[in-house]
């Protein structure tokens, strides 16, 4: 680099060498004490993750009858959940495949741990289908496995091609994450002190030597899988989409949910990346690496994410008032005024008017606002999953059958737990693995580009 | 315990023992060699026979502690060990002989007579392998017509009830049947010489010809003994008010709703209750089918409490219960031209009855002016006058005898009872049914004065508040466990034969009254044949036992001679709000206060679960500041939240949960009675107050001078639906009846019904049968019977306040209740909603697994094994019938519980979907039936749980695919509709609309 640009344009700090990069990123792992901070952090992931374990084991015991729900609210915090996790993944598959693919080469510093935000996600998304069923330990009919009574599923349902999507996601996401890690597992299996490190990270390196063979091989997976993950970043929002817009309830059955919930997934994914990416820097002195260039370009995506949520809302009422039908025409009436109208509103203030300080490139420079920022989109699109999800059932087609929700103290629990969970898988990532991608950091710096 | 888990614990014990020697007589030296020697320590064998020793003793000492975890352990241990053995071989034994006509799997009916307030219903129960599990109503009984009302379908659950009294005591004791009778002989040997003027006999109203001639008979012994009786649900104003009008003469009124054009309720609810209400609402909705405009009848309702009858009415005026007299006198005046004394009502109100007048003037011979049972006896003896007036007399109203057999004024009589018992003249009373510590007027101070007498008996089903207070409690056998006699509205005498032996060693009142006499161990079989004098030759007592009712036993018309009084005085009520008792329309006086079934039962109108309330007006509650609301738990279909009240009425204070009624008029408030119990049983107990803690003997239907004060405290109240309005949707249509025969097609305004081309897929065929539904929602009075009936018939479990709060409760068919027009006098309308089982069906296609289906005779069958329990089906029913077990509302332990199921419908648990079927356990037997003639299923052949219980035939079932069916001619009605039916669901079940039949003087 031969000028010196201002800071907020470089994606890697000047005056590192391949040395320094491997270094700083491998020592965090390796060589650096875990801080005091670290196991203070982890206690209270790891105890939120127990009230998770109580939670699901009172809930298998006792029955779906401990949550809120109700008829006719007969899904509430189980579904909004799932969907907001499912989103939050989504921004792990954008950076790291759609991306690449675009060659936007300052992905590379926040990839790895957006992917492994997508994986932590999935998990957690994954688990309020499996526990929201009645009976859980029957979920396992929903797979199409060889059934003696040659019973088969039903096709038909959105909630089998949701089982399709979220595990097919799941398995990409994993796939593509792991093979990005190899030649970073590598180079710490290389230069670990202990016996345990080496053999654990030998084993997950699986023999790689970095020969040119390697990486033509390794390039060539990653670029293909990149590849398979790109149409998951669409598809996986949009079948989750149709569990809604399939069905005929008003509020739910909307023509505008796969666009939608993809640009209100990668909404929400962008914000749990700032979220992450933002005390992760600060905490680990990554600024060199993840750079005020990353954090205006997503502060950029979630703006442009934003305004198509926000169209979607005002499509959603648009069409609800244009399509003349009085049950889709009290969905937005009864959102706007009825019980959950704070949830409304809420939601309105969080995702659209307050985004659109992003506007401003001062706030796009603040690093502590737009960590303020993206906290509250991400309340504000888990407001928006439980808007579309509790008051479209609350009040449905008879006026008879109208009823309220509201959380018990384990809605709350196994929520609570879930972020717990994902919080101390990250907590175990940030110390065991390399948050940044080695390899591909140095691919980053001056001494790499080769001149031809 | 097996012999394993034995030497495993010998072991424990063994280990245990040779460490401590504190609480063994042997010492350490002492070896043992075997483990039968070990075993034969008196230490250990009191080890063995208390299987485990004292918790609180072995966790104090520490070595014993120890040997009690060690056992712990190793039960729990061996409790895994066992569960992988095999069965023990358990032989089932067959019939040695089997008893004629009993083929296990297939039901027998049986008729049989249920009495409430002294008047029975026939019954046909359905009776599997011995044990009833189903009512259904007797149709050649002229009380039933084959309908039932709520508390007959809910008999099995109060038969079956765990909380029953089971065993005979005296003051606690368990004591044997004979010691009983010693105890009788004593005291009645003590009486003798004073002819019984120490003896008393409380009975509820006695309509039983058996019973009647038994206690007779002991009065003819003892000639000084007296005979009391008292029924809360009593009909005192009915019969003064005969006493009024006919010279004091007892006289029973029987109404020909058949013969009546126009009809007046003086807060009269002749279609939800008291006698022959089934048969009135079957000949009140045969007479408004639209389809015969010109026999349409037309229904005016005076009334305070809104309830089924004004719901039904034409024109219904909300009156305080004290203005009605009012009312009444004005009618008669305006009947007779005359001017009328101040009837203190409105202008509005005046003008109403002058149109009112005018119809029935219009009508004579052909109208019909019905008093309600808490107006005093002046309305009563008003309606008597109106009717001879109108000439209605052996047209529209018949008198007769009376069904009791012995009619008095009931308070009266209690009020000379408990003289008698304060001033100490009664030694011995036998208090045979009723529960009257608890719903005796409370001025009259019952349980006080009953604690004078020295012998005191109660035979009651429940131990409850008077069982407390006698020395014996006599188990009364259930009607379906005991032989009786009884009489119906008309007089048609039916026999109540058994069904089952007394699951409780129970008592029929015939066997303790037998006590009385000199054989007292003669059993009520004995008691009732003799009586009907039945010999060698039974053949007539089979034919009865058979058809359930008595030929030629209805009373014959009676001449009266009508001499009313006029001017009768009632005292003028005080100001402020007035208080009116009502029997509670789900447990009555109290009696059914432990069946879930009735308690979690929506009452008509305010559809409240598991409490009564203080209900008063909007308005009302309004100006005393009070702030209902739904709550955001359950909210609109769950939980209110209401201010708790305190009711000051006579000096008297009662605090309940104030509710608000749309409808009900202003400055009154209405309380039900049946609540507040206190020794009940478990449902019973707590729940709601007690009414009667305020009632007094000189008002037992309303009294005024009351006070609601708001005590700043809240309380949730249960209700299934706070949302009355329909949101111009069209759940219901209705049209005027001028409407209807102008344009017909004017009911079905706004319809739109998407073309059957809209599909992608190909239309289901429906060869052979093809199930559907019609519910003519002009007829529904919103009985609730239909949903009792469900519920018997499904298994349907019960779920509780606490989960009604939350939006659970678990009824596959509800009536749903809308409101149109003003708040102060607001139209009603009743919707009974089961499944729709739509061809179209949403819930199809979003299950996973495949747990809800299409059949081939377009029934949505729920399978429940397989369902996982995803809810998608329920989130996506735009009818929202489908229900779901959140958490384990069946009970799967309680042995009674267990003999009342339906054997033909599976028991769901927890974690699945459920919902109407139609009833598909009759449909399939049906057609194995049919199969078996090699014939078509007839019409009329299958009828599901709820169309059979309908006192007003409102719901129809049949065949699609047969033109002729009765369902089909009915969808073939121009007033048939599809609810929601623009949402292109296709439901199988459709409703007709209401057509009111409004006087055009009055308009809508």
């Amino acid at each position: 680099m031969a000028e010196p640009t201002s800071s907020q344009s470089q994606v890697i700090a000047p005056g590192h060498t391949f040395g320094t990069v491997t270094d700083q990123i491998s020592a965090i792992v390796l060589t650096r004490k875990t801080s005091m901070g670290w196991y203070a952090g982890f206690s209270v992931a790891l105890f939120f993750t127990l009230v998770l374990l109580v939670s699901l084991t009172n809930l298998v015991i006792t029955g779906i009858g401990i949550w809120g729900n109700n008829i006719p609210v007969g899904w509430a915090f189980d579904i909004t959940n799932f969907v907001w996790w499912i989103g939050i993944g989504h921004a792990g598959t954008l950076i790291s495949a759609v991306l690449l693919l675009l060659k936007q080469s300052w992905r590379t510093s926040i990839n790895r741990f957006a992917e492994a935000m997508t994986l932590f996600a999935v998990a957690c998304a994954g688990i309020f289908p499996l526990f929201h069923t009645g009976r859980p330990w029957l979920a396992y009919w929903l797979f199409p496995y060889p059934n003696t009574m040659n019973i088969w599923r039903q096709f038909r349902s959105p909630l089998i091609w949701d089982v399709f999507a979220v595990s097919t996601y799941g398995t990409v996401s994993a796939l593509f994450w792991f093979v990005g890690l190899i030649p970073d597992l590598a180079t710490l299996r290389d230069r670990s002190q202990s016996k345990v490190g080496r053999f654990i990270y030998g084993l997950l390196a699986m023999g790689w030597r970095g020969s040119a063979h390697h990486w033509h091989q390794y390039e060539t997976a990653y670029l293909l899988l990149a590849g398979l993950a790109t149409p998951l970043v669409v598809s996986v929002h949009t079948v989750v989409s149709f569990d809604f817009a399939v069905s005929i309830l008003p509020g739910w059955h909307t023509t505008i949910f796969p666009p939608y919930f993809v640009a209100g997934a990668i909404y929400s994914g962008f914000a749990m990346v700032m979220t992450l990416a933002i005390p992760i820097r600060a905490i680990y002195k990554l600024e060199d690496f993840i750079t005020m260039r990353h954090l205006q370009n997503m502060a950029k995506v979630m703006l442009v994410t934003g305004l198509i949520v926000a169209y979607g809302y005002l499509t959603e009422a648009f069409i609800a008032w244009y399509s003349a039908d009085k049950y889709e025409g009290f969905v937005p009436l009864n959102r706007l005024t009825g019980p959950y109208a704070v949830a409304y509103w809420s939601l309105i203030l969080c995702n659209i008017i307050i985004p659109q300080l992003l506007w401003l490139k001062k706030v796009r420079l603040n690093v502590p606002l737009l960590f303020l920022i993206s906290l509250i989109v991400n309340v504000g699109m888990w407001l928006e999953r439980f808007v579309i999800i509790v008051t479209s059932l609350h009040r449905d087609f008879l006026p008879s059958s109208w009823g309220m929700y509201s959380p018990t103290i384990w809605d709350w629990s196994t929520f609570t737990g879930t972020i717990g969970l994902f919080l101390t898988l990250l907590f175990l990532f940030v110390r065991f693995l390399p948050m940044i991608s080695i390899a591909e950091m140095r691919a980053m710096l001056p001494e790499a580009k080769v001149n031809e | 315990m097996n012999s394993e888990l034995r030497r495993a614990l010998s072991r424990g014990i063994a280990g245990s023992e040779e460490r401590g020697q504190s609480s063994s007589p042997r010492t350490k030296d002492t070896f043992w060699r075997t483990l039968d020697e070990q075993a034969e320590d008196p230490a250990f064998q009191e080890h063995l026979y208390n299987e485990f020793p004292s918790e609180i003793e072995a966790i104090t000492d520490p070595v014993a502690r120890r040997s009690f975890l060690k056992l712990m352990g190793a039960s729990i241990a061996l409790a895994g060990v066992t569960a992988c053995t095999k069965q023990p071989a358990e032989k089932i034994i067959p019939y040695v002989k089997q008893p004629e006509e009993l083929i296990p799997g297939k039901p027998l009916f049986y008729a049989t007579a249920m009495t409430l307030g002294g008047v029975a219903t026939g019954l046909l129960v359905e009776s599997h392998e011995g044990r009833p599990t189903k009512i259904e109503g007797n149709p050649l009984h002229p009380g039933s017509l084959g309908a039932t009302d709520v508390f007959a379908q809910a008999a099995v659950l109060g038969l079956y009830d765990p909380d029953r009294a089971q065993t005979l005591t005296n003051v606690g004791d368990i004591r044997p049947w004979a010691a009983f009778i010693g105890a009788m002989r004593a005291a009645l040997t003590a009486q003798q010489p004073l002819k019984g003027a120490g003896l008393r006999i409380l009975t509820e109203s006695v309509s039983s010809p058996t019973l009647a001639a038994q206690i007779r008979d002991v009065l003819a012994r003892y000639p000084s003994a007296k005979w009391h009786q008292w029924d809360p649900a009593s009909r005192d104003n009915a019969r003064s008010g005969s006493q009024l009008a006919f010279g004091g003469e007892f006289i029973d009124t029987q109404y020909r709703f058949d013969q009546a054009d126009v009809i007046v309720s003086l807060d009269a609810d002749f279609l939800s209750g008291g006698p022959g209400a089934l048969a009135y609402a079957r000949q009140f909705a045969a007479r408004r089918n639209p389809q015969d405009a010109e026999r349409m009848n037309r229904l005016y309702a005076l009334e305070s409490m809104p309830s089924s009858t004004g719901a039904k009415a034409d024109h219904r005026l909300a009156l305080k219960p004290s203005q009605i007299e009012g009312a009444a006198r004005a009618i008669m005046a305006a009947l007779s031209g005359s001017a009328g004394a101040d009837s203190g009502l409105g202008p509005a109100e005046g003008k109403w009855i002058t149109a009112l007048a005018k119809d029935l003037s219009a009508h004579r011979g052909r109208s019909l002016v019905i008093a309600g049972d808490q107006q005093p006896p002046a309305v009563h003896m008003l309606a008597h006058a109106i009717n001879h007036d109108l000439g209605n007399e052996g047209k529209t109203v018949v008198y007769t005898q009376t069904v009791e057999a012995e009619p008095t004024n009931q308070v009266e009589s209690l009020r000379a009872l408990v003289a008698d018992m304060t001033a100490g003249k009664v030694d011995v009373l036998l208090i045979l049914g009723g529960n009257p510590v608890y719903t005796a007027p409370v001025d009259l101070a019952f349980s006080a004065a009953l604690d004078k007498v020295q012998l005191r008996a109660h035979l009651s089903l429940y131990s409850d508040e008077t069982s407390q207070r006698c020395q014996w409690q006599i188990p009364e056998a259930h009607f379906l466990e005991s032989w009786s006699d009884t009489r119906a509205f008309d007089g048609t005498v039916s026999i109540v034969q058994p069904l089952i032996a007394p699951l409780y060693d129970g008592k029929s009142i015939h066997e303790v009254m037998a006590t009385l006499g000199d054989r007292p161990e003669r059993s009520a079989y004995e008691i009732v044949r003799d009586h009907w004098k039945i010999g060698k030759d039974d053949s007539a007592w089979r034919r009865w036992l058979h058809d359930g009712v008595m030929p030629n036993t209805a009373f014959a018309a009676k001449t009266v001679r009508f001499q009313p009084n006029l001017q009768p005085t009632t005292p003028r009520l005080e100001p402020g709000i007035e208080v009116s008792f009502r029997n509670d329309p789900s447990v009555l006086d109290g009696r059914f206060a432990n069946n879930g079934w009735l308690q979690e039962l929506p009452k008509p109108i305010t559809r409240l679960t598991w409490d009564n309330a203080v209900l008063v007006s909007p308005a009302t509650a309004t100006r005393l500041q009070s702030r209902e609301r739904p709550a955001t738990t359950g909210g609109e279909h769950g939980n209110v939240i209401s201010d708790v009240v305190d009711l000051k009425y006579r000096g008297r204070t009662v605090r309940g949960t104030m509710f608000t009624v749309a409808g009900h008029p202003d400055d009154c408030a209405t309380v039900h009675l049946g609540y507040g119990r206190t020794r009940g049983g478990h449902l019973a107990n707590g729940a709601g107050f007690n009414a009667s803690s305020i009632r007094t003997s000189d008002a037992l239907g309303f009294g005024g001078g009351a006070e609601i004060a708001l005590t700043g405290q809240k309380a949730s109240l249960a209700c299934v639906q706070y949302h009355h309005l329909m949101e111009g949707r069209g759940m219901v249509r209705a049209v005027t009846r001028e409407e209807y025969v102008k344009d017909p097609k004017s009911i079905r305004e706004g319809d739109e019904t998407p073309p059957k081309i809209i599909t992608l897929y190909p239309d289901m065929p429906y060869e052979g049968y093809k199930w559907g539904m019609a519910i003519d929602i002009n007829s529904c009075i919103g009985c609730n019977a239909c949903v009792v009936g469900c519920q018997a018939e499904n298994n349907i479990p019960v779920v509780g306040k606490d989960q009604v709060m939350r939006g659970r409760e678990m009824h596959w068919l509800r009536i749903d209740t809308y409101y149109r027009g003003a708040v102060d006098n607001p139209e009603t309308f009743f919707q009974p909603v089961p499944c729709m089982q739509c061809e179209n069906a949403p819930c199809e296609v979003v299950c996973p697994v495949g747990a809800t289906s299409h059949s081939q005779e377009g029934l949505n069958d729920m399978v429940y094994n397989r369902c996982v329990g995803t809810r998608y089906c329920s989130d996506n029913c735009p009818y929202k019938v489908r229900r779901f077990n959140f958490l384990l509302y069946q009970d799967w332990d309680t042995p009674s519980l267990k003999l009342g199921r339906n054997p033909d419908v599976t028991v769901r648990s927890r974690g699945v979907m459920e919902k109407c079927t139609y009833c598909v356990q009759r449909i399939n037997a049906a057609k194995i039936d049919s199969e078996k003639g090699n014939r078509a299923v007839k019409d009329g052949e299958i009828k599901t749980a709820c169309e059979q219980a309908c006192p007003a035939d409102a719901i129809v079932f049949g065949n699609l695919n047969d033109p002729s069916s009765r369902v089909s001619k009915l969808k073939a009605e121009v007033r048939n509709y599809e609810l929601l039916g623009e949402l292109n669901t296709r439901p199988r079940t459709t409703y007709l609309g209401v057509v009111r039949n409004v006087n055009p003087e009055l308009g809508e």
